[in-house]
């Protein structure tokens, strides 16, 4: 079975405490899975910005013609 | 729009330029017949459905699928997607670089690459999926029947296969230049395997007032005995939005795939389909994906705060009756009234009056969907 790897990320101690503080009444049960939790958001979220439509210009008239074709398009 | 899971919506189906030269290549390879469920999977990882998959999961994805709901990407991931061989299959297979897979009545229609072949715990993967090894479960009793070596690779689809429907039949690029040439900013995605009634159109239409459009997306393909029939779920709901709907807010199109039964992984997966169709939201009901009791009424509501990058909003609703004070659909959190004014919108019910030919109520069903039903023969998957 190969179980997932984690790795080791220093925070300070005092941000370390505010955490813990943070997540009592959460239903986390580590730092490590709050700020994991928060990564995740966090990045998740900068990844949205960056986005872009995924299809050409030719793809997209293609697409068109067999909507209009299906009756999805007038 | 969102972009799609994982950034990129994949393609997978070939072009019209390389198509005739994997056909003949095709002619001497080995070949792989899958029943329609995995057909279904392999078209629906063509055409970008299950983004980012790009084939059937090596053991990596699947076991961190298994332990973690997350592909070994990170991203998130709740259903494993697997082609299970029999030994002797694995045996033959492993010589293989590239296979050729054919429908069930022995027609060519994708290639695969073999990357990996491997076995599996299946109590494990009963477990993590379904929460359960009871083989009261549906999705148990399948994993039980599955054969015992998955094998994992990408796949190339070559031609089309007749799954029907095909005037319903969208794929994600297509469904994404729809909503933007209709100029939703925001769609919810309803999933269905029913016939609606005045509960569904509640929720639904309680839905679209915060959002641009709606997406109705049936789920088409294997149900069980007693569920209705695929095209009598069409046809009804094409009649309730010819009917009820603005045409400019509501589009319906299908998706083939599985029931599993998966209930709160089934949301997730679910949810992130839909995504990749170019939903923002998401609409999540009592015990979605649910079978018997076997899990909470919300528990597929819970689970999406375990996903905090996600990118599609669930909404979620409770289980709505009619109250006859109200004249309309409620819950217990905007009703005043007792429970003796209120009455269920029970499928069982209104399937009952329709198979003795009559109307449901108009506070039930509408007229003109119960009418579709009646008029159907057979109505049922028998
Ligand atoms: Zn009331």
């Amino acid at each position: 079975m190969t179980e997932k790897k984690y790795t080791t990320v220093s925070i300070p101690i005092p941000l370390a405490k505010k955490i813990k503080k943070r997540m009592e009444g959460t239903g986390f049960t580590s730092i490590s899975s709050y700020v994991t939790y928060v990564l995740r958001q966090v990045i998740s979220s900068i990844e949205e910005e960056e986005q872009q439509e995924g299809f050409s210009k030719e793809d997209e008239e293609k697409v068109k013609e067999r909507l209009r074709a299906l009756g999805y398009l007038d | 729009m969102p972009k799609p899971h994982g950034g990129t919506l994949i393609n997978r189906i070939v072009s019209s330029s390389k198509k005739e030269r994997l056909l003949e290549e095709a002619e001497s390879m080995t070949t792989l017949k899958l029943n329609g469920g995995l057909r279904k999977d392999v078209e629906n990882i063509a055409s970008g459905v299950y983004s980012p998959l790009e084939g059937f999961l090596c053991r990596d994805d699947f076991e961190n699928v298994l332990h973690h709901d997350r592909l070994s990407s990170d991203i998130p991931w709740t259903i494993p997607i697997t082609l299970d061989v029999d030994k002797a299959t694995a045996d033959e297979l492993k010589r293989e670089e590239e296979i050729i897979l054919q429908t069930e009545t022995g027609a060519s229609f994708a290639m695969m690459s073999i990357e990996e072949i491997y076995g599996y715990d299946k109590d494990h993967m009963a477990e993590s999926v379904y929460g359960t090894t009871n083989e009261a479960h549906p999705g148990v009793q399948k994993v039980r029947n599955m054969d015992d070596f998955l094998i994992g690779g990408e796949i190339t689809q070559i031609n089309e296969t007749d799954s029907g429907f095909q005037n319903y039949n969208l794929r994600p690029i297509e469904t994404r230049v729809l909503f933007k040439e209709k100029g939703w900013r925001t769609v919810v995605g309803f999933q269905t395997r029913n016939v609606p009634h005045l509960g569904h159109e509640y929720v639904q239409k309680t839905a679209l007032t915060f959002v641009d459009g709606i997406f109705i997306n049936p789920i088409i393909g294997e149900k069980k005995t007693g569920d209705y029939l695929d095209e009598v779920i069409l046809d009804s709901y094409q009649t309730l939005m010819d009917n009820y709907y603005l045409k400019n807010r509501a589009v319906m199109s299908i998706l083939q795939a599985e029931m599993r039964y998966a209930g709160p992984k089934e949301a997730i997966f679910h949810a992130i389909l839909r995504k990749n169709f170019g939903c923002t939201h998401f609409i999540v009901g009592r015990d979605h994906a649910g079978v018997g009791d076997h899990y909470g009424p919300y528990a597929a509501q819970d689970i999406f705060d375990r996903f905090p990058d996600l990118d599609i909003t669930p909404v979620f609703f409770k289980s709505f009756t009619y109250c006859e004070k109200c004249g309309g659909a409620v819950d217990g959190f905007i009703c005043p009234h007792g429970e003796e004014h209120r009455e269920n919108f029970s499928g069982t019910k209104m399937r009952k009056i329709l198979m003795e030919g009559k109307i449901p109520p108009e506070h039930m069903m509408r007229p003109e969907v119960a009418r579709i039903v009646i008029d159907a023969d057979p109505k049922f998957v028998e």
